[in-house]
């Protein structure tokens, strides 16, 4: 139960006392729909015993399908995400053999009229308070999940506080392609895609291992930064900065897409993402910046220059400190 | 039907005979049976103001929308299901989904609901004759009527329909990124349509307060009035935003204001916490009609009253005041919002909503439960929305939102609560009252099948949704790359929505069936217990020509059944003996 229902923090220590009580808000909510009746009861306390205990058994966080996440902000969302899906599943399944049951235990048999009951004041007090507490234990995951997902590093940091260096990579996003700008680096990266069979657009390219803090921007109209291994979405909103931060865990190629309906060619509005260690990351800057990819050209891609009057943020702005949330 | 109906049976309406099919108007005009001085055909339908062949219209013209909206649903599954599809251009994959949601959102579920089965319901109900402003009601559907058709019409105007998604966020709909008349008409819809809303919800809330039968006190109120009332309020709240956001972009878009656009020192993420301001209490303007209708059939089929009436009241209104402060938890991904406040009060909704599905379970408990097709719907009702909450309840949380944002996992939940309340609750509402409208009965056998086509092709379609957002496919995309791997769910998905779109079938047949050979329903083929079960069917002009004492929620159940009045808890227990008013004749 207990590592069903831990979805922690994604601190290194386990919490042992909020474990607990998620293991507990399941256990209430197992009892709520008990009380009617006595088979009732046996089937939801072997369920409510048995799933878990099965999910649990073949892995602390069953991922139902969605990806693990390849940053740290990214596992400790996974981990939410699995906890809360375990749990609805568990109520959710309850909730649906209840009702099973009492369609199959009230199907209509003869034509006496059952008792003409109205209310059941405790039970219905019951069913009411357990949720409550029950998304008490959701909210609180939620609140310290989302501290850790939202936490940046200070804007213009170049070390964390751990020493560990900081890379600035800003983001900007036009129809239909992206812009990837290294201001410490001087390299810039931009393109779209021609759709081509194998073609997933402009790469962007990261340090495993090290803190990056993503700037992102929008030139024209909304779009959404989202890499489905991220487990991450934000959107480029025009006229806003947003900021946070991936710590890639591995290195590897993860694929990324506009999430937010933004024109014609949304659909094929495609990026990619490389994460290499950071000794390469190096030898890819250089490279990068040998081969003519660097700020200045990177700010009119040729490929595709915005219409001047859809063009607001210029490619490389100083933060404006109050528009977004996540600056110190 | 085997009923145990004690009191003479009034007379049975005058069958319609062979029916004189001249559009809709004549179809009406044979409901009114005699009592009604007037015109007929065409010019009655022109002209009525009452407010059972005004909710008749509505649902009518909000039906033929949901099958356009059908239609396009399908050509968006056929697309998507190859890689490499190309069924319809980018553009007009574009407008496909753009006008599949707002058909389906504004033109179809709202106005079914509240302006069709509420209109004919709700004074029945509440022993109303009429609604309390029948003009104002008849200016409610023609504005619907011309709202319909203006954002239809956007089809044939230079440049197409609006192609923007439903919620039209700025600055996309804006003139440079959306240019044509199709997007203006599309604004213009939206404010006949949310004018017709608005005066609907004026009528309905006076009609509940003011024009209820003697006896009739609030807490007798059946349930699917009940949440008419708080649907009424909440559109109040809610469509004069959504009005006035309209009208600004509007003025963004021809005027050269720039409310909406970075340039003239404008805000674009406004334009999402004004329609949200509109668009979450939508999302329940959208459900509470059908949760009533549900709540209302449950009992009928289980032959019990409603379990918790007053808890079912209070969660209602709980629902209603919540989703006022929730609209946030659809910008959760812009980063300019206060996270942790929107979230709370989105998973606070759970509770509410799930005392609604335990009181639901309560009135099954201990009935004696019959499954024809209204609580066949219903059953796929609870089935369908307890999915497509508990994983509401998921996107309540931010850093889950972040995860599944704008992809189909979030397709999938909407849809799941969507179909799911105007669908099977819709056509629950509509085979349970269809008897009352039309004095004939619909096919069982043909209800059934389609219930059951119609419940397997909704988990066929939606199940898979969920793998693909998961798996990390965006909405509103008209193709992706074989690489992807998305196309094996994407193959089953688009399976399930054409079984979907078959089920319809059976219903067609059934329509067809239920007017070719007309089987007579009488007044109360359900054994119901709300007023409306009570007066012929269909109704005669002005609804009643008697009333039953009105002791509960159940007049008419308990007058039909006097031996167990004394299990009845609210008020004195009905003395049928000694107060039947106006004997049946």
């Amino acid at each position: 139960m207990t590592a069903v229902n831990a979805f922690t923090n994604g601190s290194p220590t386990p919490l042992p006392s909020g474990a607990r009580a998620a293991s507990g808000a399941s256990e209430a909510a197992a009892a709520a729909p008990r009380s009617p009746g006595r088979k009732w009861t046996r089937w939801a306390a072997g369920l409510a015993v048995a799933a878990p205990l099965a999910l649990a058994g073949c892995n602390a966080y069953p991922g139902y399908g969605a990806s693990s996440g390849a940053t740290k902000q990214g596992h400790d969302t996974f981990k939410l995400f699995s906890g809360m899906m375990t749990t609805g599943i568990i109520i959710g399944s309850l909730v649906a053999l209840l009702i099973i049951w009492t369609v199959l235990r009230y199907r209509r048999r003869s034509d006496d009229m059952p008792r003409q009951f109205h209310e059941n004041i405790p039970i219905e007090i019951l069913y009411t308070a357990v949720p409550i507490v029950i998304v008490a234990v959701l909210f609180l995951f939620t609140v310290l999940t989302e501290n850790n997902v939202d936490a940046t590093v200070p804007i213009n940091a170049t070390v964390t506080s751990t020493g560990t260096p900081v890379v600035d990579i800003r983001v900007t996003a036009f129809q239909w392609g992206w812009r990837f700008d290294y201001p410490g680096l001087n390299v810039g990266i931009a393109g779209e895609t021609t759709n081509g069979p194998n073609d997933h657009g402009p790469q962007m390219v990261l340090p495993a291992g090290e803190t990056v803090q993503v700037t992102l921007m929008s030139d024209d109209v909304i779009h959404g930064f989202y890499v489905r291994d991220f487990n991450f979405s934000r959107y480029a909103l025009p006229g806003v900065t947003n900021f946070f931060d991936l710590n890639v865990l591995h290195t590897g190629t993860y694929n990324g897409q506009c999430t937010q309906i933004c024109g014609l060619y949304h659909t094929e509005m495609l990026f990619s993402v490389r994460a290499v260690s950071p000794s390469a990351f190096a030898a890819w800057a250089s490279g990068e910046v040998r081969a003519g990819h660097t700020l200045e050209r990177s700010g009119n891609p040729s490929t595709n220059i915005p219409p001047v009057d859809t063009h607001l943020t210029p490619s490389i702005p100083s933060p404006p400190p109050s528009t977004t949330k996540g600056s110190p | 039907m085997t009923t145990t109906i004690e009191r003479p049976e009034l007379i049975e309406p005058e069958d319609p005979g062979g029916p004189d099919l001249h559009g809709p108007a004549a179809q009406h005009g044979d409901g009114d049976h005699g009592h009604h001085e007037g015109p007929s055909g065409l010019l009655n339908w022109l002209t009525s103001t009452d407010h059972k062949m005004i909710g008749k219209s509505y649902m009518i013209t909000s039906l033929v929308i949901f099958f356009i909206a059908g239609v396009m649903a399908l050509v968006i599954r056929a697309q998507l299901t190859s890689p490499t599809a190309s069924i319809v251009s980018f553009q007009n994959y574009n407008v496909l989904f753009t006008m599949h949601g707002s058909l389906m959102l504004y033109l179809f579920a709202g106005p079914f609901a509240f302006g069709g089965l509420a209109n004919y319901i709700v004074p029945l109900q509440v022993g109303a004759p009429d609604m309390a402003f029948p003009r104002l009601n008849a200016l409610s559907y023609w504005l619907y009527l011309g709202g319909s058709v203006t954002m239809l019409s956007s089809f044939f105007v230079a440049g197409g329909a609006a192609s923007y998604g439903w919620v039209a966020y700025a600055p996309l709909s804006n003139a440079i990124n959306s240019p044509g008349a199709g997007a203006d008409l599309w604004l213009m819809s939206l404010g006949l349509t949310g004018f017709s809303a608005i005066f609907t919800a004026v009528n309905l809330v006076a009609t509940i307060f003011y024009l209820r039968a003697p006896g009739m006190t609030m807490f007798r109120v059946p349930i699917f009035s009940w949440n008419m009332l708080v649907t009424g309020i909440l559109i109040l709240i809610a469509f004069p935003v959504l009005f006035g956001a309209v009208v600004l972009l509007f003025c963004d878009r021809h005027f050269g204001t720039h409310i909406y656009s970075v340039q003239g020192g404008g805000v674009p993420v406004l334009w999402q916490h004004l329609f949200w301001f509109f668009g979450h209490p939508e999302v329940y303007i959208l459900a509470l009609p059908y949760f009533g209708m549900v709540t209302d059939i449950l009992p009928v089929f289980s032959r019990k009253p409603l379990f918790g009436y007053k808890g079912m009241v209070f969660a209602t209104m709980s629902i209603a005041a919540l989703s006022t402060g929730v609209w946030a938890h659809h910008m959760f991904t812009t980063g300019v919002v206060l996270l942790p406040f929107f979230s709370l009060l989105s998973y606070l909704i759970a509770v509410p909503t799930g005392i609604k599905f335990f009181n639901w379970i309560g009135t099954m408990w201990g009935g004696q439960l019959s499954f024809q097709t209204p609580m066949l719907f219903s059953m796929g009702f609870l089935f369908a929305f307890l999915m497509g909450g508990v994983t509401g309840v998921l996107l309540a949380s931010p850093p889950v939102d972040f995860m599944t944002h704008d992809t189909y996992f979030v397709v999938a939940h909407f849809h799941q609560v969507l179909i799911g309340t105007t669908v099977f609750a819709g056509f629950a509402g509509f085979y349970f009252w269809y008897p009352k409208m039309f004095g004939r009965m619909m096919n069982e056998r043909l209800g059934k099948l389609h219930f059951w086509s119609l419940f397997i092709g909704f988990w066929v379609t939606f199940i898979p949704q969920y793998q693909l957002g998961l798996a990390g496919m965006p909405r509103r995309v008209a193709d992706y790359l074989p690489t992807n791997g998305w196309t094996t769910m994407n193959v089953v998905s688009t399976v399930g929505a054409f079984i979907i779109g078959a089920s319809f079938l059976f219903f067609f047949v059934n329509l067809w069936v239920s007017w070719r050979s007309p089987v007579a329903a009488g007044d109360n083929p359900w054994d119901g217990g709300a007023l409306e079960w009570f007066t012929s069917s269909p109704p005669p002009h002005h609804n009643f020509t008697h009333l039953p004492p009105i002791r509960s929620e159940r007049p008419t159940w308990d007058y039909n059944h006097p031996e167990h009045h004394k299990e009845h808890r609210q008020g004195a227990p009905p003395q049928p003996d000694t107060e039947k008013v106006g004997a049946s004749s």
